[in-house]
């Protein structure tokens, strides 16, 4: 596979430490519920999860179900923007535990000024390991990727179990930090059923990225319950917890312990 | 790097000429416009990555890549198979009713002009099945997607002119439809949901995001994002990721083919200038396309200025926009210093989104086309001299193109300016009723451009002659 950045090799062995069982990548909106809760949210977060994976809140986000377009439109309704949240990642990454992984959509990442150049070394500076973009697919990849990789940030390529099996050979060579593998067709917040296809798709990716060296496999989209993180024990390296972590602010629960509770042990 | 990592990255970087430089920087003048516009007519544009110089591209998640490159295969194969193409053709003359005429204004073209003798020619497109132009797109796209076999098909609606054209092709192919309809457009459209549910199609009233035709999009995208192998999204503007714009384009061509034509025949010459509205673009970039390689004839696009300049108070996204990804597609775009899409408005739910075709974002980057903001009072005083000179009561979306016509004859009194009228207003019966019983007593609108038409003189020449200074001066504001 390509060589790795520092940031997506942080990310990959962060995935790989984990003990028994799939690592947990725990997500949250930028923002939401509140701009003040992001510092001690993601410290609950890093407590509990191999990985955190920050959302920049997009006004369209397309692969988004109900649950993420509500947090993002509430963080949005604050003021968030990207620069907000790359300053306030700088202060915060030193002392988190766990590596930063940010999730935009192409258009924020765009506006930065400078543009696409100036990102990776953005991102660097903010302490961001690597980044995600879900509009972003292997054939216009190639201007982001150039800009983070140059400043040591990994990009996490996504697949699906649509994809042609070409198409994840490619993606799982040049993912840099993980792969990210999606559970099901669709947007984000429903429930992945984990029946033997599924499985045997998961299992798939990660059989192809093991055999060019590459970055750990990741599923997410409707990752709710331990009986899921289970599932996919010994199938994939790690899990991301999304949605269901957005619920949880929204009823005002505990996310250390949603997360506690997803790995089996008791709260 | 892999050597393919690096190949990956050599392709678009280096082979793309400077394409990918221009993502997400500041976009440079177009160096020369001659030689894009040469690609474009060569059929080089779009490209092998779907794109029109710096605009286009397919920014789609990866779940629905392989539906868009079985799209864009299917699409090929089918354009190069005469009997497809023949039976777009014969469904267009036995089902749409195509062509649709050509004709001279002559009422309007007096009234407009001011007595120089212009002339304003109405390609009739509000004469087609359904009553506007979306039809030669749906029936395209439906029989493109019985040619792909899938099961059933969705599609987004604005002003629900694309809806109910999508509903009417999928009645008449046996295709299960859905039709996503912002919340906000189905209860200011309310007789074109009654037409789709009749004709047999599912409307899902959008709730999510603004609630107008830009969330209907998304929302359908997401449909399109659970169910990607067995169903066809009929996108009904120029818009979206590659091959979406091409196909658009490709089947509502039809106008400008038969405008052109049609218009050598009638006035023995080629008009001056060219006009059409501009939403997404789907109407425009067809009627444009017959005109590309006409250099002495202006391509003029009119945008929904709305009510104002300001932000969130107009759909202009070429006049006020600036480059950006949404839905898809690299191009123009309405949005904040921080890359949020902004809120539109605009009397007219057809017009009423933030983005535009990449095609068009390249046509105005070479200076091929010029699009300038029409506001709702200019359109509806021009949609009434329409209806009350030329006894045709043209669809909201269409008044736009017809008061920029007016603007342009104010400027050019003896050209002759070809307009298409992409639609019939019946829909916008209720619109237009809340509009007269909104208008002050002296018969003005709300901020006098146009729509008081009827002050001076409620039937005949004396309401088109206020419409002229009106809208001249109205032009000279917002450019």
């Amino acid at each position: 596979m390509s060589v790795p950045s520092v940031g997506g090799e942080r990310v990959a062995r962060a995935i790989r430490s984990a003990g028994s069982g799939p690592a947990l990548v725990a997500y949250v909106t930028a923002g939401f519920p509140s701009k003040g809760a992001l510092a001690g949210l993601l410290g609950a977060c890093a407590a509990r999860a191999e990985v955190l994976e920050v959302g920049v809140p997009f006004s369209d986000p397309m692969a988004d179900g109900a649950t993420i377009q509500r947090s993002s439109r509430a963080a949005l309704a604050q003021g968030v923007t990207l620069e907000w949240i790359l300053g306030e990642l700088a202060g915060l990454t030193p002392g988190l535990s766990a590596p930063v992984v940010l999730m935009s959509y192409l258009n924020p990442l765009l506006n930065l000024p400078g543009g696409l150049g100036g990102l990776g070394a953005r991102c660097a500076a903010a302490g961001v390991s690597a980044v995600i973009v879900p509009d972003l697919p292997l054939e216009e990849h190639a201007p982001v990727r150039a800009s983070l990789s140059a400043a040591g940030v990994g990009l996490v390529q996504l697949v699906s179990p649509v994809s042609a099996p070409g198409r994840v050979a490619r993606a799982v060579r040049v993912s840099d930090g993980f792969t990210y593998a999606v559970t099901m067709t669709g947007v984000t917040g429903g429930r992945a059923g984990l029946g033997g296809e599924v499985l045997g798709y998961l299992a798939g990716v990660r059989e192809a990225a093991r055999g060019v060296g590459g970055a750990p496999v990741v599923a997410g989209f409707g990752i709710r319950g331990a009986d899921q993180v289970r599932a996919l024990a010994g199938v994939v390296d790690g899990v991301i917890v999304a949605s269901a972590l957005v619920e949880e602010l929204e009823r005002g629960g505990d996310v250390g312990a949603l997360l506690a509770g997803l790995r089996g042990a008791g709260v | 790097m892999s050597a393919a990592a690096g190949v990956e990255r050599g392709g678009l970087g280096a082979g793309g000429g400077g394409v990918a430089a221009m993502l997400g920087g500041a976009l440079p003048p177009c160096a020369d416009p001659a030689g894009e516009l040469g690609k474009l007519l060569s059929g080089a544009y779009p490209d092998a990555g779907g794109r029109f110089g710096p605009f286009g591209g397919r920014f789609v998640p990866e779940t629905l890549m392989g539906a868009m490159e079985r799209l864009e295969r299917a699409f090929a194969e089918a354009m190069a198979d005469a009997a497809f193409v023949q039976s777009v053709a014969a469904q267009g003359r036995a089902w749409i009713g195509r062509p649709t005429p050509v004709m001279v204004a002559e009422n309007l073209s007096r009234a407009w002009s001011g007595g120089g003798g212009g002339r304003v020619v109405l390609k009739r497109e509000d004469l087609a099945h359904t009553g506007a132009h979306k039809i030669n797109n749906a029936l395209g796209q439906a029989l493109l997607a019985r040619r792909l076999g899938v099961e059933r098909v969705i599609a987004e609606t604005g002003a629900g002119q694309h809806g109910v054209a999508t509903a009417a092709a999928c009645a008449r192919l046996g295709l299960p439809c859905r039709v996503y309809m912002g919340a906000v457009d189905v209860a200011r459209q309310a007789p074109n949901v009654q037409r789709m549910r009749w004709l047999g199609a599912e409307v899902v009233a959008v709730q999510s995001g603004d609630r107008t035709l830009r969330a209907a999009v998304d929302e359908a995208f997401r449909e399109w994002v659970r169910d990607p192998e067995r169903t066809h999204y009929i996108l009904g503007s120029a818009i979206g990721a590659h091959p979406f714009p091409l196909i658009v384009r490709t089947f509502q061509s039809v106008i400008g083919r038969e405008a052109r034509s049609q218009a050598l025949e009638l006035l023995g010459r080629l008009p001056e200038a060219a006009v059409a509205c501009v939403g997404g673009g789907s109407n425009a970039i067809g009627f444009f396309h017959g005109f590309l390689g006409d250099g002495q004839v202006e391509l003029l696009g009119a945008e929904a200025g709305g009510v104002g300049v300001g932000v969130g108070q107009h759909a202009a996204t070429i006049a006020f926009g600036r480059p950006g990804v949404l839905h898809g597609c690299h191009s123009m775009l309405l949005q904040d210093a921080h890359g949020q899409v902004q809120d539109t408005r605009s009397i007219c739910a057809g017009l009423d989104y933030p983005g535009v075709g990449p095609e068009h974002a390249f046509l105005s980057w070479i200076g091929r086309a010029r699009y300038e903001p029409v506001q709702d009072a200019e359109a509806l005083g021009a949609l009434e001299d329409c209806c009350r000179l030329e006894g045709i009561l043209p669809a909201l979306e269409p008044s736009h193109a017809l008061a920029l016509a007016r603007r342009w004859l104010g400027r050019n009194p003896s050209g002759t300016v070809l307009v298409n009228l992409c639609g019939r207003g019946d829909k916008d019966m209720p619109i237009l009723m809340r509009a007269m019983e909104a208008r002050a007593p002296d018969g003005h609108g709300a901020d006098g451009h146009g729509a008081g038409a009827g002050g001076g003189g409620p039937v005949g020449a004396g309401g088109g002659t206020v419409g002229v200074g009106g809208a001249a001066s109205a032009g000279g504001g917002q450019r």
